[in-house]
């Protein structure tokens, strides 16, 4: 009787065992499985994060954190082969393209907050920065009230647009603000005088400045539209077994000492196509998530 | 399918502060139309000058016809906007340029003239072949009693011709409005940019754009409607009454 | 105003904007027409079938997509064929689906619209006497489709099919707005990369254009050549 009742438990145990470790594969782990490949979603011009280079091939920042969860993707599932697919997303389309399973991974500069969570998951931040503006030094734009009625730029579909779009009527601005499709194509509109101002994350703002043709014609505003935001890699909702292997994955690059060379790799050193170094060594509020890898939308939480 | 539906979203507020997303889909709404307006007065009129140019007895004249067609339509829509946009304003001398680039609605004009200019070929080789299937009769009489070459024109030959050429003229009266769309490159946020920002905004995506299908078939049904009602109005019994 | 302008930036990367950009373009292009004639071949023929309803559901389809501008169109099906993939398959989540054939299935949609209307007037410019024949021989309805009626009708069609596919051509450049890279996709990626706006839109412009009047000559050539012999 008692032993029957033993046999049955280590039985049922057994069985959980094989359950669970049957589950696990389920979602996205499953389809890489399956189809032995995985598609990135990349960026053109978001610079050093995910962008293009003189070969047009994606390298970036987010694009080597995403290699490393590529490894250990192919780890975790034993594979031998993984074929890494590229499909280049703008901050427009991101979002749908992984809600239906275009990409897998969104490796780019996308501000991780809870408005977005309820539509996409992201791993670890891998980065923190605020939303500022660019404009050239010659049109004297010091605050934002100096924008009063100019045209102004940012990329359709980022966090920016909506802060200066809520900037601007809460303000009374009267901003005439327009879309762009990306932020290099942004950038140029400013470059040609066709906005006064660009209005984007700082750090992207530093190196299309750095990169352009004239860097000291261009200021980076002060004032800012957000407090310094985390940015993560993005993944599908509700797939909590792909998450885990992509926090571990990222949390052992941060807490290991390996995900500060990367980063020192792209914003203290020289990076192609234009050998620029954009000289940001890693923030004290960064260093402290890298310790505590971290996947909060909370600015505050960061400090 | 792991998609949050809400089709309340139409009535949640906008970021923008001017009032719901159903009042930012109909701004966009109101921009298409006002775009594709222009466009179409642009389109008819120098259409026009170049679908007469085309059936002119004058060799220069068809050839000018011509090279006009081929230039407009040989040309992707996108390209040609981004030409008129992009590219032009730096051609000019920096201060015509500048001027340019600042004006408030840039995006309005270049994309009612751009798309007015696509049209207008379009609409000269339609309103070309509607004057060549006139029977030369009409013209031959019309010199007959007295009428000189323009007078010809406007009293004979046009008023046959576009009452021809209606039916097309309504389908690329549809286009107009469907290209306008094109805009979006150039940072125009009529109905289809205004369903992307709620998209992107609200991330409600098949909402948004269910709207905007929605929104597009009634004016096409509007406009389709007021078109046969026109052409029964206009129709001259007896003669070319429609089909 | 011309000296600043750097023309060799289109040397630098002509290779990407061909062999990347144009065969994206042109693969796009040429498999989109022959799908595109094919499902509105069948539109056709369910329009001019007899059956109420099978007409009635492609002429619906045929004013549907003829209403909605392209643009939407495009954003409509790269966010929505993984869904359709995984109803039509049954899977458990949305079907991969990458920008390549997402934008294929798109035109083909699309295009059958517009290629599905030349097809039926194609079809009804053959006068009745020939299905009437046909029948009389005791041919089916296919084979009287299959040997008589579609090979009459796309070779009476073929000018117009081509112009339409030349303004598919055109269109394909509509794929920018997803980022993805076809011809001017490639050039305008070169274009703000490097600031170049300028070069290599006109450049893209005259390429485009060169292709289309190439194209378009060529048609106009075929057209007078099949109506000697008709």
């Amino acid at each position: 009787m008692k032993r029957s009742y033993i046999i049955g438990l280590a039985l049922a145990a057994a069985l959980g065992a094989g359950q669970a470790s049957a589950q696990e594969l389920t979602g996205t782990l499953k389809n890489i499985k399956d189809t032995g490949t995985i598609t990135l979603g990349h960026r053109d011009s978001s610079i050093p994060f995910s962008y293009l280079d003189d070969n047009q091939k994606p390298i970036g920042y987010a694009m080597d954190i995403c290699m490393k969860i590529v490894d250990a993707v192919k780890k975790e599932l034993k594979l031998d082969k993984l074929e890494v697919k590229l499909n280049p997303v703008t901050s427009a389309t991101r979002i749908p393209l992984m809600a239906n399973g275009t990409i897998d991974l969104e490796c780019g500069s996308t501000t991780n907050n809870a408005e977005r969570q309820k539509q996409v998951w992201f791993t670890n931040t891998h980065f923190l920065t605020a939303s500022r503006y660019v404009s050239k030094k010659a049109n004297k734009i010091n605050t934002i009230d100096d924008l009063k009625g100019k045209s102004v730029v940012s990329t359709a579909g980022t966090t920016n647009i909506k802060q200066l779009t809520e900037a601007n009527a809460a303000r009374n601005l009267n901003i005439n603000i327009i879309p762009a499709k990306d932020h290099a194509e942004a950038f140029l509109m400013v470059e040609t005088d066709r906005a006064v101002a660009f209005v984007m994350d700082d750090i992207l703002l530093a190196s299309l400045v750095a990169g352009s043709k004239a860097p000291d014609d261009y200021v980076i505003s002060k004032d800012a539209f957000s407090k310094p935001e985390p940015y993560g890699i993005m993944l599908r909702k509700d797939d909590a077994a792909f998450k885990k292997v992509v926090d571990a994955a990222t949390a052992a690059l941060y807490t290991g000492g390996e995900g500060q060379k990367i980063y020192d790799k792209w914003f203290t050193q020289k990076v192609p196509p234009k050998n620029l170094n954009l000289n940001t060594p890693i923030s004290p509020e960064l260093k402290n998530e890298f310790a505590k890898p971290s996947d909060s939308p909370d600015p505050d939480s960061y400090k | 399918m792991n998609y949050n539906w809400n089709w309340h979203i139409f009535f949640e507020p906008n970021p923008m502060g001017t009032g719901t997303y159903l009042d930012m889909l109909l701004s966009g709404l109101w921009l298409t139309i006002k775009t594709a307006l222009l466009a179409w007065i642009i389109a008819l009129v120098a259409g026009s000058f170049i679908g007469v140019l085309r059936t002119l007895p004058s060799n220069t004249a068809q050839w000018i016809g011509f090279l006009y067609v081929e230039f407009f339509r040989n040309m992707p829509l996108l390209v040609q906007l981004f030409l008129w946009f992009f590219v032009l304003p730096e051609l000019l001398p920096r201060a015509a340029g500048l001027w340019l680039k600042q004006l408030p609605n840039a995006p309005f004009w270049t994309a009612a003239i751009g798309v007015g200019l696509f049209m207008s070929a379009r609409v000269a080789v339609q309103l070309g072949a509607g004057i060549a299937s006139l029977p030369r009769g009409q013209k031959q009489a019309a010199t007959a009693l007295g009428l000189t070459t323009a007078q010809t024109y406007r009293y004979v030959l046009l008023p046959l011709a576009f009452r021809i050429v209606l039916p097309p003229l309504t389908s690329e009266f549809l286009n107009t409005i469907k290209n306008t769309a094109v805009a979006i490159t150039i940072g125009l946020i009529e109905l289809t940019g205004q369903a992307r920002s709620m998209q992107e905004f609200s991330f409600q995506v098949f909402e948004a754009f269910t709207a905007a299908t929605v929104i597009y078939l009634l004016i096409n049904f509007i406009v389709v409607t007021g078109m046969r009602f026109l052409e029964r109005r206009v129709a001259i019994p007896g003669y070319i009454s429609g089909k | 105003m011309f000296s600043t302008l750097d023309f060799d930036v289109i040397r630098r990367s002509i290779g990407y904007l061909f062999y990347e950009g144009m065969t994206f373009t042109l693969t796009l292009t040429a498999l989109s027409a022959l799908g595109g004639l094919i499902f509105g071949t069948l539109i056709a023929l369910m329009r001019l079938s007899g059956y109420k309803l099978l007409g009635r559901i492609a002429g619906l389809y045929v004013d549907f997509m003829r209403s909605l501008p392209l643009v939407l169109v495009i954003f409509w099906f790269y966010f929505l064929v993984p869904y359709i993939g995984q109803w039509l398959t049954g899977a458990s989540r949305p079907i991969k689906v990458g920008a390549f054939s997402s934008s294929l299935i798109t035109f083909i949609m699309f295009e059958a619209a517009y290629f599905s209307e030349i097809m039926r007037a194609g079809i009804q410019s053959i006068s009745k006497g020939q299905p009437a024949a046909a029948n009389a021989l005791g041919m089916t309805y296919s084979q009287t489709m299959r040997y008589v009626v579609l090979p009459q009708a796309f070779r009476n069609m073929l000018p117009v099919l081509l112009t339409q596919t030349i303004v598919l051509f055109q269109d394909t450049s509509l794929v920018y707005v997803l980022s993805i890279t076809d011809f001017l996709g490639a050039a305008s990626k070169v274009a703000q990369r490097d600031g170049r706006l300028v070069e290599m839109y006109l450049f893209a412009a005259a390429v485009y254009f060169t292709i289309s009047c190439f194209a378009s000559w060529g048609v106009r050539r075929l057209q007078a050549r099949i109506s000697i012999v008709r």
